[in-house]
């Protein structure tokens, strides 16, 4: 199948890929480029580019913009505690179903899998009910623990697949030297995981980043909401400055994509060898 | 020294195996528990509580009086099925052009998946915006080029903006199953293809009677698990263009929280227990392959 496409087909198909992938990225980064004319004229190229639209979001000087930099550090608070939490509860319940084989273990984990396949938006409004009688409305809290929720049943089936390919003969070593299960756990269990741990993190942390609708629901008060939400302010307005929105967007795009980008042969191998596996 | 090695591996390892034991029971217990806490305060105490809410038949007289409601299954329905299923021709597609060892189709690949790396919020507000009828920048280009004066209303137009957040929820996902059926693709024995063009298959044939066989399990199961994915689907409706005009484009996903906003919590929570039939089988289903393939 290789050798029968030419290098000329295979640009054929590339040139539409890439415009397609690239379309709407390049109109955010051209609109955060552009002043307010060459905005509404919908130029291919602005007229005179400019970095004004960064220095007004830097400074806040706009109305929507008045949190920017609280809502960043929400973001970022919000998504690294949902990292940590999902990776504490995660490799714990992992350990205690592959290794331990816990009793009751496999049930949870199957309860766990069907959590992750029913859609985030339908688990939406009963969460955001139960927020309110738990008294965590607006409070990062209940944000976090969503996330959390929401990342767990993934985070632990990968783990636990992970956990299943290591050598049970490593165990039953330790466990001949006397080791305890919490050593076992320390000595020889975390320094194995490492690698699909960091994996987990990062899934878990860039969830919480790019979260909008739960954020949107859990969260009002304009100095807790991350930014996800604070750009989505500007829904409410009909003639909202799209040029600020992309330039603020442009920067709370860029950390997950870098982060992305960096661990990318570890997450995409990760992530979807797990993902399906039939 | 002696001694020991006499007595030990009578009663020694015995001891030892369930004094472990007792010890795994008790520190498998104590490992779980975070995550059965978590479980138990964000799914079972919401979920019980919304199908309690659920019990008033009044909701659903109400919910299938309102036309938006009808509407907005119908639209679902459509939405799956154009959806999930052109995603993944698409993707099964480009999976084989992705697999072609190049270094420059490697680099295409990295920009290829933008998309999915990325926040939607930024991107589906720049599609919202690009898209916008009078100053967006399609329908200035259309007019600056062809010298359309009233380009399409590819928002305000209630078919048009519907097949656009349908562009825009694949333009999203597109990436990740295209990944997904990439791995897929690589798992195949190359001798395979090799010994079928020796014997002079075409490339139709060998997708026919390799690719496709081989890939096959992999596509239906990840087609299922779009589907339901799809279904909870919020963002490409709702941030391209609020479900609207005239909430003539919601979804289910949108529809729930559009009710749960007005204060019409048991219309929302109703719409969703209506869309359980459809989706709770597919969840069984799902679950039980997923665990099985953490066994094997």
């Amino acid at each position: 199948m290789r050798k029968f496409l030419d290098e000329g087909k295979l640009i054929l198909i590339a040139i539409p890929v890439l415009i397609w992938t690239l379309l709407p990225i390049y109109h955010l980064f051209v609109l955060s480029i552009s002043n307010q004319e060459s905005m509404l004229a919908g130029k291919l190229w602005p007229d005179n580019p400019t970095l004004q639209n960064f220095q007004i979001v830097f400074n806040q000087q706009h109305y929507y913009l008045h949190n920017f930099w609280r809502q960043l550090f929400n973001s970022f608070f919000i998504a690294v505690s949902t990292g940590l939490i999902t990776l504490f509860v995660a490799t714990f319940a992992a350990f205690a179903i592959a290794r331990l084989k816990v009793r009751g273990g496999r049930t949870m984990m199957n309860l766990a899998l069907a959590t992750y396949l029913i859609p985030a938006a339908f688990l939406a409004i009963p969460m955001y009910k139960a927020m309110g009688s738990y008294g965590l409305l607006d409070t990062q809290a209940s944000l976090i623990l969503a996330m959390v929720a929401l990342a767990s049943p993934y985070a632990i089936w990968v783990l636990k697949q992970a956990s299943d390919k290591l050598p049970k003969e490593l165990d039953e070593a330790a466990v001949m030297d006397g080791a305890t299960s919490l050593q076992l756990f320390r000595l020889v269990y975390l320094p194995l995981m490492k690698p699909s741990m960091v994996v987990i993190g990062i899934y878990a942390l860039l969830l919480a980043w790019n979260e909008y609708l739960y954020a949107f629901l859990l969260l009002s008060s304009e100095k807790a909401v991350p930014l996800a939400v604070g750009l989505g302010l500007f829904l409410s307005a009909d003639d909202a400055p799209w040029n600020l929105l992309m330039a603020a967007g442009l920067l709370y795009a860029i950390p997950p994509a870098v982060i992305y980008y960096g661990f990318r042969k570890n997450m995409v191998g990760g992530l979807t060898s797990g993902a399906v596996k039939s | 020294m002696s001694t020991a090695v006499m007595t030990a591996p009578i009663s020694a390892p015995r001891e030892d195996a369930s004094g472990f034991t007792r010890d795994r029971a008790i520190w498998g217990t104590i490992m779980l528990a975070p995550y059965v806490l978590v479980f138990a305060v964000m799914v079972v105490y919401p979920v019980g509580y919304g199908l309690w809410l659920g019990l008033n038949w009044n909701s659903y007289k109400a919910l299938f009086a309102d036309p938006i409601f009808l509407r907005t299954v119908v639209n679902t329905v459509i939405f799956l099925f154009v959806a999930v299923n052109l995603k993944f021709l698409i993707a099964l597609g480009l999976s084989g052009f992705f697999v072609q060892q190049r270094p420059w189709i490697r680099f295409v690949l990295v920009l290829f998946i933008l998309p999915w790396a990325v926040p939607s919020i930024p991107t589906i507000l720049s599609f919202r915006v690009m898209l916008n009828p009078e100053n967006g920048m399609v329908n200035q280009q259309l007019f600056q080029w062809f010298g359309i004066m009233e380009g399409p209303g590819w928002l305000t137009d209630p078919t048009l903006a519907f097949a656009m957040s349908i562009v825009v929820h694949i333009w999203k996902s597109l990436p990740f199953w295209t990944l997904i059926l990439i791995t897929g693709r690589l798992a195949i024995a190359q001798d395979l293809y090799e010994a079928a063009s020796v014997d002079g298959a075409n490339r139709w044939q060998q997708f026919r009677f390799i690719t496709w066989p081989s890939l096959a399990t992999l596509y239906v199961t990840s087609t299922m698990l779009s589907m339901i994915w799809t279904l909870g689907d919020f963002n490409s409706v709702y941030l391209l263009n609020s479900g609207g005009p005239g909430d003539l484009n919601h979804v289910l996903s949108t529809l729930g929280i559009r009710y749960m906003r007005n204060n019409n919590l048991d219309l929302g929570i109703a719409s969703i227990i209506v869309a359980m039939p459809l989706i709770l089988p597919m969840v069984f289903v799902m679950v039980k392959r997923l665990s099985k393939g953490a066994e094997a």
